[in-house]
């Protein structure tokens, strides 16, 4: 069975210098273009399968939200595939990527920025439907958003109001209906909850499986928060720099990592058991996306790391279910 | 569906709660404003109606009447409150007209203005890159350019190759037409700034994510969260418009003397100031200058109360 999405060898770069004027530089007597990039995806595989949870960990800056632009077509890859149903969608025309865009929607972080100001919560969601759905009447129209509005907890009388008359969390709950009200099979939701408040945070996690449960859904999930993992996730892949180290199912994630950084990360989780944590302290600073480390991203900071590290860019393997991109563990060396 | 009918504040009520309107009412300045840029739209929509003469009509103005003092002055007619000009035409029938076709010009230009400004600014700002760069260039080109010198070369040329006579029938079109053309970068410059900081927000991702297509997102989601920005620049556009008008009738581009504007009337009495007609040159100009001063004032309030960043104590 192919996946629902696929994620293959995807690269993206920023580059740093914008006009052409900005890339002129003067040295040793002679102008030349200078071409930096921010390397923000390094080669990045993974498969999404339908109905799971699949969330995306890691530090800040390591390139979870550009994997979830890119899936939803919002960036477009340097270089690799997105595919969905085995049909690859990233070199699609906007028409052409038309069905996909039902299929697939979009949960963004900021809720303050993601409903436009100027347009009342019933215009919001009425504009997607009208738009994928133009046989529908206007009672049709008009009765689908109550039900979705309804379904996410928000009265359908309070749709004349304007985005900033709602809190955060109602706010989040109005962009959860926009996403599910043009009936999609796919979300992808980008740190959904990290702008809220913590009790609400409960409650939009438990709106989405909710959601997941009713509606088949399967979650590209996005975040920073481990706790929320744990909670919410079926699978969970873990980023460092741009690069996948470990994909694996949640509970044997958490109960048996098995990449140097995956065992430094969960270690750092705060636990109310510990009178002197003994987390894994890392050396050192996460390297600049500009210019990427040789070999593993990882060699610099890693307390296994060998000769063969700072050369060959391990790739992901399965080792005990748990795919992981580490040479140390590949040659068994972690003991 | 009528409870949530219901339930929503009619938009007039929504008015009188906004931060809008209680600033309005606080600020005198912005008020006295208000009111005399209201009566000169007022005046000037019913110029016709209140105009004891006809400016056009040439029946209606004797050679014998003119230069004739405002009233108040020794030799002052009772028919000419403000005097006659030196056709013997009212010079209060014959503002009142003028403000019209100043006000017209002001406003149709700025429309157009607008129009240009708007489209070039929001493809610039939202398709970024290479679009940005030509456009953005382009306006560079175009400010580099004074307005006055494109308008005087134009409406020079129009005249030399098509000659005068066409010229007075299209001047009125001509002038709205090159002080449109000669501006727009002024508003593509600012609704470019306004449209990069708009595309950055989540709701611009939300809607591409939906499928929309460019134009509806551009017109219907940035444009209207741009719009404060585009409230204040027409404000103190339409009173440059103006002043750029009356500037090309006074060195005799503009509008003909048959149809004078407040420019032109400034410029025709121009000629009469030295041998004692000043009321020819000085009482337009007074109307001009107050239009003007209105406006900019205006603007300058309109500019505090949509930019929350900026509280005045």
């Amino acid at each position: 069975m192919t996946s629902l999405v696929s994620i293959k060898n995807l690269y993206k770069k920023f580059p740093i210098h914008g006009d052409l004027l900005d890339q002129v530089s003067f040295s040793g007597g002679k102008f030349h273009l200078k071409h930096e990039y921010v390397h923000a995806i390094n080669g990045v595989n993974l498969n999404v399968e339908r109905g799971e949870a699949l969330c995306v960990v890691g530090e800040s800056g390591c390139g979870k939200s550009t994997v979830a632009r890119t899936v939803m077509g919002l960036l477009s890859p340097s270089d690799g595939e997105i595919q969905y149903e085995g049909k690859r969608i990233d070199n699609l025309s906007s028409s052409a990527m038309m069905p996909y865009r039902r299929k697939m929607q979009m949960i963004f972080q900021n809720p303050y920025a993601s409903l436009n100001p100027r347009m009342t919560i019933t215009q919001t969601l009425e504009e997607p439907v009208r738009w994928h759905q133009p046989k529908l009447n206007n009672a049709e129209v008009k009765e689908k958003v109550a039900e979705v509005m309804q379904s996410v907890g928000i009265d359908p009388s309070w749709g004349v109001r304007f985005p900033h008359e709602f809190s955060g969390g109602q706010r989040q709950r109005i962009s959860i209906a926009r996403a599910l009200i043009v009936d999609p099979e796919f979300i992808v939701a980008d740190e959904p909850i990290s702008a809220l408040d913590v009790s609400i945070q409960a409650q939009v996690l438990n709106l989405m499986m909710d959601a997941r449960e009713q509606r088949g859904l399967t979650y590209l999930f996005i975040t920073h928060d481990l706790s929320v993992v744990e909670h919410f996730g079926t699978r969970v892949a873990v980023m460092y720099l741009g690069a996948l180290c470990e994909v694996a199912p949640t509970r044997k994630l958490f109960a048996a990592p098995k990449h140097p950084y995956t065992q430094a990360l969960l270690s750092a989780i705060p636990r109310l058991e510990d009178e002197k944590p003994d987390f894994i302290r890392l050396k050192g600073e996460v390297p600049t996306p500009v210019n990427l480390p040789s070999g593993c991203v990882f060699h610099g900071r890693c307390p296994h790391a060998n000769e063969r590290c700072k050369k060959e860019i391990p790739k992901l393997m399965d080792v005990d279910g748990t795919m992981v991109a580490c040479h140390a563990v590949e040659e068994n060396r972690l003991g | 569906m009528h409870s949530i009918e219901a339930t929503s504040p009619s938009v007039w009520k929504r008015f009188k709660d906004s931060h809008f309107w209680h600033s309005f009412k606080k600020d005198k300045v912005a008020i006295v404003s208000f009111v005399i840029f209201m009566s000169y739209i007022l005046i000037s929509l019913c110029a016709p109606l209140i105009a004891p003469f006809d400016p056009y009509d040439m029946t209606q103005f004797d050679i014998m009447d003119s230069e004739i003092p405002p009233t108040w002055q020794e030799n002052g007619d009772e028919r000419f409150v403000f005097g006659t000009d030196s056709q013997g035409r009212d010079m209060w029938s014959t503002i009142l007209y003028g403000t019209r076709i100043s006000l017209t010009i002001g406003i149709c230009a700025v429309l157009l203005q607008a129009f240009l400004g708007i489209i070039i600014g929001l493809a610039a700002g939202y398709f970024g890159g290479r679009v940005d760069s030509l456009l953005m260039r382009i306006a560079d080109v175009q400010l580099s350019f004074s307005t006055l010198m494109v308008a005087i070369i134009v409406l020079a040329v129009f005249q030399a190759a098509f000659g005068a006579e066409l010229y007075q029938d299209l001047a009125l079109i001509m002038l709205v037409v090159v002080i449109g053309i000669a501006e727009w970068p002024q508003y593509a410059r600012t609704i470019r700034a306004s449209v990069l900081a708009e595309r950055k927000k989540e709701y611009v991702d939300a809607a591409r994510v939906m499928g929309l297509k460019s134009g509806r997102i551009m017109f219907r989601h940035i444009l209207p969260n741009t719009l404060s920005p585009i409230l204040v620049i027409s404000t103190v556009q339409i009173a440059n418009a103006i002043i750029s008008e009356a500037s090309l009738s006074f060195l005799g581009l503009g509008m003909p003397p048959s149809q004078p504007s407040l420019g032109s009337l400034i410029s025709s009495g121009f000629a009469f100031i030295f041998s004692g007609s000043w009321w020819i040159t000085i009482i337009p100009g007074i109307a001009l200058v107050v239009l003007v001063l209105v406006m900019n004032l205006l603007g300058d309030w309109l500019r505090d109360v949509l930019n929350p960043k900026l509280y005045k104590g």
